[in-house]
């Protein structure tokens, strides 16, 4: 007989070792997507599906917090500019903050909430009730079938929800902005499309692309890993939620270090 | 009955410390309705979830149809898993899905060029035969314990598997259900022509169902022979009691 992995003594000590356990884990089943994504058969019409839940179904709180966000943005930005006379900067300071970096974050973390934690607990609860078994038996890929699928629409849909949320928060901001001072949209939309580059467009896409992949492999990942019945359901949901988060702040930040060296070269 | 279609010789498995199964010899022979009984954390559903490859064993060899499972690839054993229905002890029905798409689900994936109306007959035959046919557009969470277990039969059944692999079949229904399931377990036989192990810790299910009862008590078979053979004037005191408390406590 082999040596079990639990029969060995911990090489540092037994939380240290399940750390980087739990790293090998979390690499082998982002490496194992990699592998499987180009790999037929492909789960098209469960793509199509896994889309329509998370984009379709997500707009109106995307849409809904936007909105909020692009008013409150405005209005608290408003007095801070009319300090120095400079209210007519309100639409391009709007643009850049919603374009660069607020649109794709607000969008990423409600996703993170709605859809990390639902793709936990649905794929959780999966495995406690053996339904993942019962694909694996009969002969269907779970993991094509169930994360494949869920990563591709994160992935896919979340640079479509920013891009929604980018208009809306904008459309929040004109309220506002016409509210207080005399400007047409026709104006207001010169000025924000005036103050953005390519490059802001380009890098929050990709930003975008990037916070959709960690929302749905993080949320596979926990959820195809949990056990422990429904308390392990319950588990997987919040920390797919907490780890996506977390991600999701530390990707800002280095992508954020990475537009900025492109820029000043 | 003397074609073997499982063949498992000094099948060993271990969770952690724990040995559950220490050497393990089993024969199913074809057309046979063999039950494996045994207490609670016995091991009897890690045997059968070896034999699809669900788990695998530390040592000893477990031939299905002719096949080693530990020795296939993926593909290989997707192919020998098509010819082996496994019913879960808690159904495990797709939650998201209709009753129709979960028999849909392994028949538009696994046999091409069906059209829709050789899937539809194919699903309603089934269910007729399992007594559900109004259930076609129900979700699982509208099933009672029993009807949910009488279509996850129904799931396994689509693709005619030659092996039927019972787990815990009538665990948790009342025992008129549980007749009803038993029926269904020899009718699947009598119909599909299959060989099956079930899995029970139900002496009634064994005694209604079995051509041949395996007593499962630690870790190893302690008794294989018909239901008159191994109870009910067993000697060893662990059947006994398994027995007295099954046909005389109850």
């Amino acid at each position: 007989m082999t040596e079990k992995a639990e029969d060995r003594k911990p090489l540092l000590s037994k939380k240290i070792d399940k750390f980087f356990t739990g790293l090998a884990d979390a690499w082998n089943f982002v490496r194992r997507f990699f592998k499987e994504v180009f790999v037929p058969p492909y789960e098209f019409k469960e793509v199509i599906h896994q889309c329509y839940r998370i984009g379709v179904e997500s707009l109106p709180l995307i849409a809904l917090t936007g909105f909020i966000v692009g008013i409150v943005f405005t209005n608290q930005s408003r007095p801070s500019l009319a300090n120095f006379g400079a209210t007519s900067w309100l639409p391009s300071l709007i643009s850049i903050a919603v374009v660069r970096a607020m649109g794709p974050l607000v969008t990423a973390l409600i996703a993170a909430g709605k859809v990390g934690s639902s793709i936990g607990a649905e794929i959780g609860s999966m495995k406690v009730t053996e339904q993942i078994d019962a694909m694996e038996v009969s002969a269907t890929n779970p993991f094509k079938f169930l994360v494949v699928t869920r990563v591709l629409a994160t992935t896919f849909m979340i640079p479509v929800l920013v891009m929604f949320t980018d208009f809306v928060a904008l459309m929040g901001s004109f309220l506002s902005v016409s509210a207080n001072e005399n400007v047409s949209i026709i104006t207001f939309f010169v000025e924000v499309f005036g103050a953005i580059s390519f490059l802001d467009i380009i890098s929050s896409v990709l930003k975008a692309l990037l916070f959709g992949f960690t929302i749905g492999i993080v949320g596979c990942y926990k959820g195809y890993n949990s056990s422990k019945g429904t308390e392990g359901v319950g588990r997987a949901a919040n920390a797919a939620v907490v780890m996506a988060m977390f991600l999701i702040f530390i990707e800002e930040l280095l992508v954020l270090q990475i537009v900025n060296a492109i820029r000043a070269f | 009955m003397e074609e073997k279609v499982v063949e498992i010789r000094g099948l060993e498995k271990s969770f952690g410390d724990l040995d559950v199964l220490k050497g393990v010899d089993l024969d199913l022979y074809k057309g046979e309705n063999l039950v494996v009984l045994g207490k609670s954390g016995s091991g009897k559903s890690v045997l059968i979830k070896i034999m699809v490859g669900l788990l695998k064993q530390d040592s000893g060899s477990m031939s299905v149809l002719g096949k080693e499972v530990s020795m296939l690839k993926t593909r290989e054993l997707n192919e020998l898993r098509l010819r082996i229905g496994f019913s879960f002890q808690n159904s495990a029905l797709y939650d998201s899905m209709t009753v129709r798409e979960n028999l849909e689900f392994p028949l538009v994936r696994n046999i091409k060029n069906l059209t829709k109306k050789e899937i539809t007959m194919k699903i309603e035959g089934l269910l007729e035969s399992v007594g559900l046919p109004q259930s076609i557009n129900q979700m699982p969470s509208e099933l009672s314990g029993g009807q949910k277990k009488r279509i996850g039969v129904a799931r396994t059944l689509i693709l005619e598997p030659e092996i039927m692999l019972y787990d815990e079949p009538t665990a948790g229904l009342d025992p008129i259900t549980c007749g009803d399931i038993n029926n269904l377990i020899i009718q699947v036989r009598e119909e599909y022509n299959t060989s099956s192990i079930v899995i029970t810790h139900d002496l009634t299910c064994a005694k209604d169902t079995g051509d041949r009862v395996a007593v499962l008590l630690d870790g190893q078979f302690d008794a294989v022979g018909t239901f008159e053979e191994v109870f009910p004037h067993a000697e060893d005191k662990r059947i006994k009691s398994f027995y007295d408390y099954n046909f005389i406590n109850s």
